[in-house]
């Protein structure tokens, strides 16, 4: 023992990456997640800039080019998806669509997020009765089936964009209430968060710089769950016919409109169909990649 | 090292106790769990109290308690003659900090280690950002890393010098006393006398005042001026080291010095040879608590728990050491 003096510098180096630096090269190294990124911010692009990339307004009606058909099933470039019942161009009416499904998936994730993290957090930090009245709510909100709930209260409010933004928006954070739950139960266990303790950390300042940023990645997960999850159910609402309101473009209500003609013009359905699809599996992508980027980082 | 105590303890324990009420299972009923049971301790200032003891026993428990993180249920704790509960958070920070036992959970990933080193000077609001730097560049240099592992990050380290880095976090505000439990367990052999060696370094450097928690007395030997060996809650000897290692006078503490000289010290839990296992905390034995393990246990140890009997330097309970009791022996 004696010949090592602890004064002494430490010799051996420090030259693994930085955590930053190891998320990156898993981030380019993870196809599945560089997917889903690259379409969400395409689609995400399409939707901000639906004015400059709509060939036509989407409101504006036609009754002499009614059901024209897309070019690749013998239509014009003029409509290059046709145009639907009332003569209104697809493909415009495809890209503000883009605007009504992330603006209801962003707002309503927010909302659920806000939420969901707050009694999440605060019942894992706290424990004892916060948690204990935070699990009732939760398993109070898991025993009533959303869709249903979703269908009665705009069937009661009437559909618009804002109510089925809100009433998804209150109706999500569950499951962000569970995953941040059980994250912070976690995380709070570690000596980092005792540590911050002694040295007379507040709360607000211990939940925000040494819980929050550890669970951060646990979060972005459940984001992207459950803003995929509404964009589903939005357009189910929509289908519905309780959702977004004609003649706002709602890829769900495209699909609604569309399915009067389902036998003689399938392209009516299947391309609002297939644009929804692609978007929550892009999302879905996105959110398992960032799941597996992010997860080892505390393990290294 | 110096045996002798000073005027005033720095850090002062009286009947300490801290009972838990654990719920076994679903519907089970709520029983009590006395995890510190009546400690009393005084540490002078610049002695280390080294606190030994097997696994379970209640000394991670006891430094909450002195670190504010728990309350105890019944006692005192008194810090330069104050007792911590009217003492305020920020203020108790500046004479307590701990180094805990896994500096891989100690450091939070997401930090630099400077803003993990920092962070009592932040949180108290001393200097500014280039004062903090300084000091934080200080600290380093005095537990042996270099001033570039400020902008690294825990998971680019060791554990040994993560352990260093947390040394510096209990260490840049100056405190009076520290509370290491179990700061080497976690560590390779190699590392472990390297930051024993470190910490001896600093308490003379700083005249610090360490309470230095493990369950190896191997550990305690090289680094305490005192030692008090605990068992299921309590103290059950309390003496110098030179007086402990001598002449143990607990059966319990015989058992741990016996597992000291086995062939690997210093590698996880000691052997103690007592044969059967720590017994459940939720259930004490009556009487004596050791007294299912003890090799020289009596009727009398079953029924009669057993009086703390003073000795030179110490103190030990122990009926064997008890001139009350019939099983009393001399020497
Ligand atoms: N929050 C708690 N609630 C209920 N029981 C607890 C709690 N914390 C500790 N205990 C119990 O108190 C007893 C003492 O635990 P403690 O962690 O103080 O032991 P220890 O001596 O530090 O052990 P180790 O060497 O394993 O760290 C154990 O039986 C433990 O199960
Ligand atoms: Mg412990």
């Amino acid at each position: 023992m004696a010949d090592v003096t602890s004064h002494d510098r430490l010799l051996d180096e420090i030259t693994g990456p930085t955590p930053g630096q190891m998320l990156r090269k898993r981030v380019f190294g993870h196809q599945g997640l560089l997917i889903g990124l690259a379409v969400v911010v395409l689609l995400t692009l399409v939707a901000i800039f639906a004015p400059l990339l709509a060939p036509h307004d989407p409101y504006a009606q036609s009754l002499m080019t009614r059901m024209e058909p897309p070019v690749f099933m013998g239509g014009t470039w003029e409509h290059p998806l046709g145009t639907d019942h009332l003569g209104r161009d697809y493909l415009s009416r495809l890209i503000y669509g883009a605007r009504v499904s992330l603006l209801i998936g962003a707002v309503a994730a927010l909302i659920s997020g806000l939420i969901g993290t707050a009694m999440g957090v605060a019942a894992g930090y706290f424990g004892g009765k916060v948690d204990a009245v935070v699990t009732f709510l939760i398993n109070v909100r898991l025993a009533m089936p959303v869709v249903l709930v979703a269908l009665a209260v705009v069937a009661i409010l009437g559909g618009s964009l804002e109510v089925v933004i809100v009433v998804l928006g209150l109706l999500l954070w569950d499951r962000f209430a569970v995953v941040m739950r059980a994250s912070t139960m976690q995380v709070r266990r570690r000596e980092y968060v005792a540590a911050a303790q002694v040295i007379g950390a507040s709360t607000p300042r211990i939940l925000l710089s040494e819980i929050m940023p550890n669970i951060a990645n646990n979060l972005i997960v459940v984001v992207t769950l459950e803003m995929a999850h509404a964009i589903l159910l939005e357009a189910a609402l929509s289908f519905l016919g309780l959702g977004v309101q004609p003649p706002t473009p709602s890829w769900g209500l495209m699909v609604s409109e569309g399915k009067n003609m389902m036998l003689f013009e399938p392209w009516l359905v299947l391309i609002p169909g297939a644009v929804l699809f692609v978007l929550v599996l892009a999302i879905n992508l996105m959110g398992d990649g960032l799941r597996d980027v992010t997860a080892p980082e505390n393990r290294s | 090292m110096k045996d002798t105590v000073t005027q005033s303890p720095v850090l002062e324990l009286s009947g300490v106790s801290k009972t838990y009420r654990v719920k076994q299972g679903l519907f089970g009923a709520v029983k009590p769990l006395t995890a510190v049971n009546d400690v009393s301790l005084q540490l002078g200032r610049g002695e280390v109290l080294g606190l030994v003891g097997e696994s379970g026993c209640g000394k991670s428990t006891l430094a909450k308690i002195l670190l504010g993180l728990e309350k105890p249920t019944a006692g005192q704790v008194l810090v330069d003659g104050e007792d911590i509960s009217a003492q305020g958070r920020l203020a108790l920070a500046r004479r307590i900090q701990p180094i805990f036992q896994d500096p891989y959970s100690s450091l939070n990933p997401r930090k630099s280690i400077y803003d993990v080193i920092s962070l009592p000077l932040r949180v108290h609001g001393i200097g500014d950002e280039d004062d903090r730097k300084r000091k934080v560049r200080e600290m380093l240099d005095v537990v042996g890393l270099p001033a570039r592992v400020m902008n690294t990050y825990p998971s680019q380290m060791s554990g040994g010098q993560r352990q260093r880095v947390a040394i510096a976090r209990a260490l840049i505000m100056k405190p009076e006393v520290v509370i290491c439990d179990e700061p080497t367990s976690a560590l390779d052999v190699s590392v472990q006398s390297q930051i024993l060696n470190l910490l001896g370094d600093l308490r003379r450097e700083f005249g610090l005042t360490y309470l230095f928690i493990s369950h190896d007395l191997a550990v305690v030997e090289h680094l305490a001026t005192r030692v008090a060996v605990m068992y299921l809650g309590r103290i059950v000897e309390e003496n110098t080291v030179a007086g402990l290692f001598d002449a143990p006078r607990h059966p319990y503490t015989q058992a741990l010095l016996k597992s000291v000289l086995t062939p690997e010290p210093g590698m996880g839990v000691p052997d103690t040879q007592l044969g059967m296992a720590y017994p459940n905390p939720i259930a004490p034995p009556p009487g004596c608590h050791f007294h299912p393990r003890c090799p020289r246990a009596t009727e009398f140890c079953k029924t009669d728990a057993p009086r703390q009997v003073e000795l030179p330097a110490g103190h030990v309970a122990c009926h064997l050491h008890d001139p009350k009791t019939p099983m009393y022996e001399q020497g």
